[in-house]
């Protein structure tokens, strides 16, 4: 009875078993989706944004049906939508919640925005040092140039 | 340093900069050696370059090692779309030791990942060029006596200058006080500005070359090439206020010192070239030394 109550309020449906992505910043729901290549998937997706939020005033949240995210995955939310949370949802109730975390080095995923970097040129996996967290600054391990938080591209 | 691969000046430790200039000190009074003479040293210029490349050769040719290789992509199977990495491993069959040249940033660093052999880097594209950058060490120890606390300025190109970037990192670790002196568009990069303030060292900016020649100890010229600008008009606008000249050197101090990676086009004119404080030519050949003490300490042959 009370359970019912609380999903009659939501403005995003509930889902039966999957990951729910909390607390994106607005803008950043479609760069999430996009990344996350859920607009190429089949499962079922329920999305809402610009909803009002207690803790960041408004806020974007992305419901995936049947779908649990690789650590791949999180960390590429984690670049674009660093306040997430990520809750795993069997049978209606939450079973795992965690904040989203931007790891101290990446592999592959990213793009170096160097157009010169042997990377962009040669059949080779990027690899990044996060040396800035808050204002997101990636170290490449080949050219050793600095991809900032707006050239951030996926591979 | 045996077996290690060179392919960013801070690969090495300050200690280990410091033992290789002591081991070129010897090259410089014995250069011609027979160390090497069952080594293979193979130098892939994957880009053309005359002073690197002829250095290396003559570093090991006086030192007895047979030398393989390319001068430039065009000549080699590069041409024929062969991948860096299939280059690399065939090369290292026939090598010892790869000294290698590319265009591209990180070139070197890939290369050092997947070959059985060491790498020594000798550019890649805008990034580093540490070996010049360990002659620059010991040009600018053997002309003031010393490393530490130095005033160093850096004059032209220096955002893409690789042998700017590799020198203010070494220099870091010897206390110096940088001036930098470069039009608005082609100031240092912030990851290299970023190694001198996590040492909290100074550094000061110029667009005027005048203002700097009578405080330092080292002025550190480099080319400013046309193609850096987006605008040609600014280039014309900007390229003769980085130009050097023998009565600018009047008031400079008696142990100053004009340093130049080269190959040099006009920004020092001819008439420094016989100013006693003009130290770019004995510099290119203090090349020669440097690269004997780090070809015998990376293949374990001292």
């Amino acid at each position: 009875m009370e359970k019912k109550k609380i999903r009659k309020e939501l403005k995003v449906s509930a889902i039966e078993n999957g990951t729910v992505i909390d607390h994106i910043p607005p803008q950043s729901v479609f760069h999430v989706i996009r990344i996350l290549n859920l607009d190429k998937i089949k499962n079922q997706i329920l999305f809402g944004t610009n909803l009002d939020s207690v803790k960041y005033g408004k806020k974007g949240i992305i419901k995936v049906s049947k779908k649990y995210f690789e650590s791949e995955e999180i960390n590429k939310i984690a670049l674009v939508a660093p306040t997430a949370t990520l809750i795993v949802i069997k049978d209606f109730q939450v079973v795992y919640k965690s904040q989203v975390e931007i790891p101290d080095k990446i592999v592959k995923f990213v793009k170096c925005f160097n157009p010169n970097c042997i990377t962009n040129h040669q059949n080779i996996s990027t690899k990044f040092d996060v040396i800035d967290k808050e204002d997101l600054k990636l170290h490449c391990h080949y050219c050793e140039k600095i991809t900032k938080k707006d050239d951030i591209d996926f591979n | 340093m045996k077996n290690r691969s060179l392919v960013s000046i801070n690969d090495f430790t300050k200690n280990e900069h410091l033992k290789i200039l002591n081991l070129a000190e010897k090259f410089e009074k014995n250069p011609t050696q027979n160390t090497l003479k069952d080594y293979v040293v193979a130098t892939l210029f994957f880009e053309p370059s005359t002073r690197t490349r002829l250095s290396f050769e003559s570093a090991a040719s006086r030192l007895g090692a047979k030398i393989i290789g390319f001068t430039d992509a065009a000549s080699s199977s590069v041409k024929k779309g062969e991948s860096l990495k299939d280059t690399i491993l065939t090369v290292s069959n026939y090598s010892d030791i790869i000294v290698m040249r590319h265009p591209q940033e990180g070139s070197a660093r890939y290369a050092s990942e997947i070959s059985p052999v060491p790498i020594i880097n000798a550019g890649d594209g805008s990034n580093q060029h540490p070996t010049q950058c360990m002659l620059d060490l010991y040009s600018i120890r053997k002309t003031q006596g010393k490393l530490n606390d130095l005033h160093i300025a850096f004059v032209g190109d220096l955002k893409y200058g690789r042998t700017v970037h590799s020198l203010v990192i070494a220099l870091i670790n010897f206390n110096a006080t940088f001036h930098l002196v470069s039009p608005v568009e082609l100031k240092l990069p912030s990851s290299v500005k970023r190694h001198i303030k996590d040492k909290k060292l100074n550094y000061f900016q110029y667009t005027d070359l005048n203002e700097v020649i009578p405080n330092v100890d080292i002025l550190y010229m480099t080319r400013i090439q046309g193609e850096r600008f987006a605008d040609p008009l600014e280039y014309e606008r900007v390229k003769n206020s980085y130009v050097l000249n023998n009565n600018m050197l009047d008031n400079a101090k008696k142990n100053f010192r004009v340093l130049h990676p080269l190959p040099r086009v006009n920004e020092i004119s001819e008439d420094v070239d016989n100013n006693s404080k003009a130290y770019y030519f004995q510099q290119a050949k203090n090349g020669v030394y440097v690269r004997q003490a780090l070809l015998t300490s990376i293949l374990g042959v001292n």
